[in-house]
């Protein structure tokens, strides 16, 4: 993509990240101004960008904010997803340590859209460095008068308050993450009521994840029409991709939606170690999504439709490369521990059912399944798919599901040979 | 759920028989409760746990637990419960240098598993193991969130990437005898950039 274009040109850490630099770089440029639109007017023109969710959903952020009850002097609250944990992304972590005040930025123009006048971020107990880094960019953003009561004289009130998670990935889950917030267990609610209507504390809520807030003070400072002009259709801006596994220049960069897989992983990572032909399969889109085979890499855009269509995902845009070299049974089963580790233990077919796919994938990376185990494994995930409250379940079935989908003749094979032997 | 030997409860000979705030902390933890709604105390309990996690070596005893649950006014189950169930909180004595290896696929792409066998070896140690001298404890954890930078290793609050062996084993070396050593990634990059 053209440099020009670029939202996150700090992605890397090489310049300042602190308030002078962030200022240089053109962040808190006319804020009052923007804060000076109608409330409104923002939400149309994020719907009018076609900005749709960074964290894995993919939503339009838009409407989200739009579900959002209209009557004034009710307390509201926003919330971002900051327990950055899916599996092969890790792209959070760079917009929080070297472009805080983009987030911290976005939190205020966001807050003041959804009629909220607190905002809670919620990071992963993990990112202790990082979250210094974040206190400090608030701290300064409220010394310069940014965020506290009445800013910059506009009768505008706004608080951001840290709060660290702990170590429990299913808290990514937004009403988890608020559950976490409260002080409890964190394990998903039914819903509705959507936290739009009955969020943290029993009040209206957003939760946005970082990168989506991240964007919001740029798409509003160069227009939704240059935002979605970027990408493709239904599929607009550009995107953090993090490039991870067998490759020989893991990296994450910001790329346009609708970027061809195999141009993004050999113009920036380097290529596939060993390489395009050396290439066995992508996770596309994060852990939770379905992998691809080479065949299917060759041609397929990095954005929400098209890795759809192709039966997996964008999801939070982690990419995650295994070569030839990669026994992809062990990857998977891999995953599996993963999300047995990771279920909250509230809905039985998650909880039973991730252990049960642990033990028989890890049956299967050492070839002491039959047959019949196979074909009763896919049809486990079938069973856990759909029946839990959240979406871990459907998480925990889709990886073994995508591995079947794709190299069921070659796990039937190595049964074959064993048996034969 | 988290089935880490550092979640068990330790023995009574290790646990200690006082636990407060220390005046730093006292100030920071009424910051804290002023963050939530007065209605939500327990929205508290999660930070409160982590200060008083930090200012007992990485670990949470009993009298901790006891000493939060008083300090909101909160049934002591309630902080126990957040305790069990949140997976970075220790509830047993760990190392002074406490070693925690991601090894969820990213990183085991990048072979996290010999970083694992390494840190075992060099310490004798199995996972949920801390050293004679109580320098070293390991544990082994699910994605760190750093995965274009794996293998990741994270000891205290601190995350060590881009690992090989020699690059590790230099490191563990370095902290045993207390020598300054750089955070973050171990190869010549300083984040998540592509290598020249």
């Amino acid at each position: 993509m053209k440099k020009e274009n670029i939202i996150f040109s700090n992605l890397y850490g090489k310049h300042d990240e602190s308030i002078k630099g962030a200022l240089k770089r053109g962040d808190w440029k006319n804020i009052s101004k923007i804060l000076k639109l109608d409330k409104q007017d923002i939400i149309n023109k994020i719907k009018d960008s076609g900005l749709r969710g960074r964290g894995g959903a993919g939503f339009s952020t838009g409407m989200k904010w739009d579900f959002m009850p209209k009557i004034s002097g009710r307390q509201h609250y926003l919330v971002i997803n900051a327990d950055e944990g899916e599996p092969g992304t890790c792209k959070d972590r760079d917009i929080i340590r070297n472009e805080p005040h983009k987030l911290v930025e976005g939190c205020l123009i966001s807050g003041y859209a959804i009629g909220a006048d607190k905002c809670y971020i919620y990071i992963r107990g993990e990112f202790y460095n990082e979250a210094k880094i974040l206190q400090t960019a608030i701290d300064d953003a409220y010394s310069k008068g940014f965020l506290g009561k009445n800013i910059l004289g506009l009768k505008i009130n706004f608080d951001i308050y840290i709060h660290y998670g702990s170590g429990a990935y299913v808290c990514g889950e937004e009403t988890a993450l608020i559950e976490s917030l409260e002080g409890k267990k964190g394990q998903p609610r039914l819903k509705p009521p959507f936290p739009a209507n009955v969020g943290v504390f029993g009040k209206p809520t957003t939760v946005n994840n970082v990168e989506t807030i991240a964007v919001v003070p740029t798409i509003l400072r160069r227009g939704p029409e240059w935002f979605s002009s970027l990408g493709r259709e239904n599929n607009t801006g550009s995107k953090i991709f993090c490039i991870s596994g067998q490759v020989n220049k893991p990296c994450n960069v910001e790329e346009e939606l609708g970027v061809p897989l195999k141009y993004l992983i050999q113009k920036y990572a380097g290529d596939v170690i060993g390489g395009w032909d050396n290439l066995l399969a992508i996770i596309p889109g994060g852990s939770s999504v379905p992998l691809l085979p080479k065949s299917e890499c060759e041609n397929v855009l990095m954005d929400f439709d098209s890795l759809k269509n192709a039966g997996s995902g964008l999801g939070t845009g982690g990419i995650i490369v295994m070569n030839k070299q990669t026994d992809v049974v062990s990857a998977i089963a891999r995953l599996a521990e993963f999300y047995k580790h990771e279920s909250c233990g509230q809905c039985t077919p998650c909880r039973e059912g991730t252990g049960w796919l642990m033990r028989v994938m890890k049956r299967l990376e050492n070839n002491e399944c039959s047959f019949e185990e196979v074909q009763m494994l896919e049809e486990v995930t079938h069973q856990i798919e759909g029946h839990t409250i959240c979406a871990l379940g459907d998480a925990a079935a889709w990886p073994i599901q995508g591995l079947l989908k794709h190299f069921k003749k070659d796990i039937l094979k190595r049964i074959q040979k064993k048996n034969v032997a | 759920m988290s089935t880490s030997k550092f979640k068990i409860i330790a023995e009574e000979q290790s646990q200690p028989l006082t636990f407060n705030f220390s005046s730093e902390n006292l100030t920071k933890a009424k910051k804290i409760i002023k963050m939530y709604p007065s209605n939500f105390k327990e929205s508290s309990i999660m930070p409160l746990l982590s200060i008083a996690q930090e200012q007992n070596h990485g670990w949470l005893p009993k009298k901790a637990i006891e000493y939060v649950s008083n300090f909101i006014e909160v049934p002591e189950i309630k902080v126990l419960e957040i305790a069990t169930f949140y997976s970075m909180y220790n509830l047993s004595p760990v190392g002074k240098f406490h070693i925690e290896v991601c090894t969820t696929t990213p990183c085991m792409l990048r072979g996290s598993d010999p970083m694992l066998d390494l840190c075992k070896k060099k310490f004798g140690l199995e996972i949920g193991g801390i050293t004679e001298d109580g320098l070293f404890s390991l544990g082994r954890v699910e994605c760190l969130g750093a995965c274009v930078n794996a293998p990741v290793v994270k000891i205290n609050e601190n995350y060590y990437e881009d690992l090989d062996s020699e690059s590790l084993n230099t490191l563990l070396d370095s902290l045993k005898m207390n020598k300054k050593v750089k955070i973050g990634p171990q190869s010549k990059r300083k984040g998540s950039e592509p290598v020249k």
